[in-house]
């Protein structure tokens, strides 16, 4: 086996079986699948509780019982009780805990509806909302016979107005494929922002973490450094595979035996129903080059550290851009077609999120994304050229700053006079 | 199997850290480098390993570079000790040697015999966190050696050991240098270097100040030592013709003299003053020749 390899292997094999990584993706699964069954475990909890009751003092005595009709149909964990007594006797009650809740209505001078309620406190705005809109129901109602109005004339002024959006562009996308590809790429997206960032830093630690201890030294006299950042590269890289691949593959698995009762919700939203392939492939695409360049930036950095201590300031301008590439693309996806985010989007740092970004959303001619990806390749083979000689004297270099004048002297290093 | 260094100089922008240094270091020798902290010993070993690449000059091991390709035959234990904390010995020192080109098993049949011979079989399993320090300095000297090198570079092998543990190393590398290894390496105690080295090459500032045999060395030196013990006064010598130093002992006087005629003169002239119990004409130690040369004491 090549040195290469064994760096490669070693690299993984001690990463993939150290206790912070097992820890950190049992915790990230639990989430996935606690997040996935999140209807299966709020039905849990909410079994125990039985539904809120709702005392109603009814002075015109004409509203109660439609109104009780008409809650109850929405939802039936709400129950309303006329209740025969004073008001303070009724106050009385919800604080010793009887009722949840106490309704006045009567009807105003107009003869609708009006209702005051009272509840020992009102955070919780869901039981409040849904009397209320019974409530406006009911009220649009009255009014309506007030005003001798048909049903059908009623149901004409509700009727919602139809009104479509349609691009006129050749294969834009239509309002609908828009709403389920901004989802997916909003997903996607933290998905590429966090684990550039996640395996990134695990580089630039890798390496300080070499440096620090002095083993690198030993390293470097046995195999040059610029096969070992680049075999440490690909080996943290496989880590990041191996997390993904496990964390997307159970996800998948969870959320699709959750498909029935998501149906139509929330996750109908991000598009999930029917991924579209050619979005998916540029995430990886864009993924893989996104960890390929903040990588190599990342082991240079760290190699010019001789401290862990040093290690965070010293990588904090790379996770700027990581940030400002990230918030750009939140910013853009409401606008992707603005001139900003199109020449953004041809930026190196910035392109991995925003040409995803704009491939996922808008429907750009093919050599858009394939001139992101070439800048991107260059970029990567240039920075990785650079930093290989930096990490080369960076690893020799013991001192106590941080300065990016440190660069210098890493390449002075390595220079022939 | 010859390390030959040919005028090599190294630059840092306008600081010279080794200046026109050429040694020739034949096979199975020990070759010992001294030199006061930023002498340039460790940038020299760091351009014999290609760590570095010198300015001018350059560096051959039996006629070919030496580079990625050599690392097979070359051990090195740095003057910066350090090894993974969180991994466990064997882990590493087995990682390490495959690194070297070594295969698994036979680096685990190795490691074993040495921990054995560094009577610290325990260790294998252990992390080398838990370790202390001087144990962690004789792992990382087996990290060094285990892959039998031909050319072995050892920066300040013996500091911060104890002297039963510096005893036990400094039988290990004598055994390297029988069994065929070429051995390198600085000290800062002179009398290691006085004990194990044929050769040796004292560094200041860059610029070796004296190199050669230890024989040769101190054959040229031409200044000897005298010890005398006697239980008159010996005062007077101290302003005696081919004198140069005088030190004042418990039971007499060390002197240093310019050459052996010296010290017969000093014999004939203090024998009618009384009874002298001990009078020694002493080859100088590599000691007296450092501060010679480099104009300040060492340690």
């Amino acid at each position: 086996m090549s040195k290469f390899w064994i760096i490669l292997a070693h690299t993984y094999i001690s990463k993939v079986k150290s206790k912070s990584f097992i820890i950190t993706t049992a915790v990230t699964l639990l989430l996935i699948v606690g997040l996935t069954n999140l209807s299966n475990v709020m039905d849990y909890f909410n079994k125990g509780e039985s539904g809120e009751e709702i005392a109603v003092i009814d002075e015109s005595e004409a509203i109660f019982s439609p109104l009780k009709q008409q809650v109850e149909a929405v939802n039936e964990d709400i129950k309303l009780t006329q209740f025969t007594g004073d008001e303070d006797a009724a106050k009385e009650a919800i604080r010793e805990g009887e009722y949840d809740g106490l309704l006045l209505v009567r009807l105003n001078s107009v003869n609708l509806p009006e209702a005051t309620y009272h509840a020992m406190t009102i955070a919780d705005t869901t039981i409040a909302n849904e009397v209320k809109n019974s409530l406006q129901q009911l009220k649009t109602q009255l009014a309506a016979t007030q005003m001798e109005l048909s049903t059908e004339e009623l149901a004409k002024l509700y009727e919602p107005v139809d009104f479509e959006q349609l691009a006129l562009e050749e294969n834009a996308k239509t309002e609908e494929e828009l709403n389920q590809a901004r989802g997916l790429v909003y997903v996607l997206l933290f998905v590429i922002y966090f684990s550039v960032i996640l395996y990134a830093n695990m580089i630039a630690m890798e390496v300080a973490t070499e440096k620090s201890s002095r083993v690198m030294e030993i390293l470097i006299s046995s195999v040059s450094p610029i096969k070992q950042m680049f075999a440490k590269i690909l080996g943290i890289g496989l880590v990041s595979i191996t997390q993904m691949a496990v964390l997307l593959g159970v996800g998948y698995a969870s959320m699709k035996q959750n498909l029935d009762t998501m149906q139509g919700g929330f996750f109908s939203y991000l598009g999930f129903g029917d991924l579209p392939l050619a979005t998916l492939i540029y995430a990886v695409v864009f993924f893989i080059l996104g960890y390929f360049l903040y990588s190599t930036l990342a082991a240079f950095l760290g190699s010019l550290v001789s401290r862990i201590e040093d290690l965070q300031q010293m990588i904090t301008p790379m996770t700027m851009l990581v940030v400002a590439g990230f918030m750009i693309a939140m910013f853009g996806l409401g606008q992707p077609e603005t001139t900003f985010i199109t020449i953004s989007s041809y930026i190196p740092f910035f392109a991995p999120m925003l040409m995803f970004m704009r491939v996922g959303m808008l429907s750009l001619p093919i050599w858009e994304p394939i001139l992101a990806i070439a800048i991107l390749i260059i970029t990567i083979i240039l920075l990785a050229i650079f930093g290989a000689r930096v990490y080369r004297g960076g690893v020799l270099m013991y001192g106590r700053s941080t300065s990016f004048k440190d660069i210098k002297k890493a390449l002075q290093l390595t220079k022939n006079e | 199997m010859v390390l030959k260094i040919e005028n090599i100089t190294k630059r840092f922008g306008t600081f010279t850290a080794v200046n026109d240094l050429s040694l020739t270091i034949p096979e199975r020798e020990m070759f010992g480098f001294l030199g006061a902290n930023g002498a340039g010993k460790t940038t020299t070993f760091r351009m014999i390993l290609g760590l570095m690449d010198s300015s001018d000059g350059r560096i051959t091991w039996n006629g070919n570079p030496i580079n990625y390709s050599t690392s097979r035959y070359i051990g090195y234990l740095p003057e910066e000790r350090g090894l993974y904390p969180k991994l466990k010995v064997k882990e590493q020192i087995v990682y390490l040697a495959r690194l070297r080109g070594m295969e698994k098993g036979e680096a685990q049949t190795e490691l074993d015999k040495w921990l054995e011979r560094f009577k610290v079989p325990e260790y294998a399993n252990k992390k080398v966190e838990e370790l202390s320090k001087g144990n962690q300095q004789k792992i990382q000297f087996i990290a060094a050696v285990l892959h039998k090198p031909e050319l072995l570079i050892l920066d300040e092998p013996f500091s911060g050991l104890d002297p039963v543990n510096v005893e036990l190393l400094k039988e290990a590398v004598l055994d390297l240098k029988k069994n065929g290894s070429t051995i390198v390496f600085s000290s800062h105690r002179m009398e290691h270097v006085e004990e194990m080295c044929e050769h040796l090459c004292i560094m200041h500032k860059g610029s070796p100040v004296v190199h050669g045999s230890l024989r040769d060395i101190k054959k040229s030196f031409g200044k000897k030592n005298v010890v005398i013990h006697a239980d008159f006064s010996l005062d007077f010598l101290k302003e005696y013709p081919g004198v140069i130093k005088h030190k004042k002992t418990a039971e007499g006087i060390h002197l240093q003299i310019t050459g052996e005629e010296v010290a017969e003169n000093l014999l004939k002239e203090i024998v009618p003053y009384g009874f002298i119990r001990k009078f020694a004409l002493e080859e100088p130690s590599l000691n007296d020749i450092f501060i010679e040369k480099v104009g300040a004491s060492y340690e």
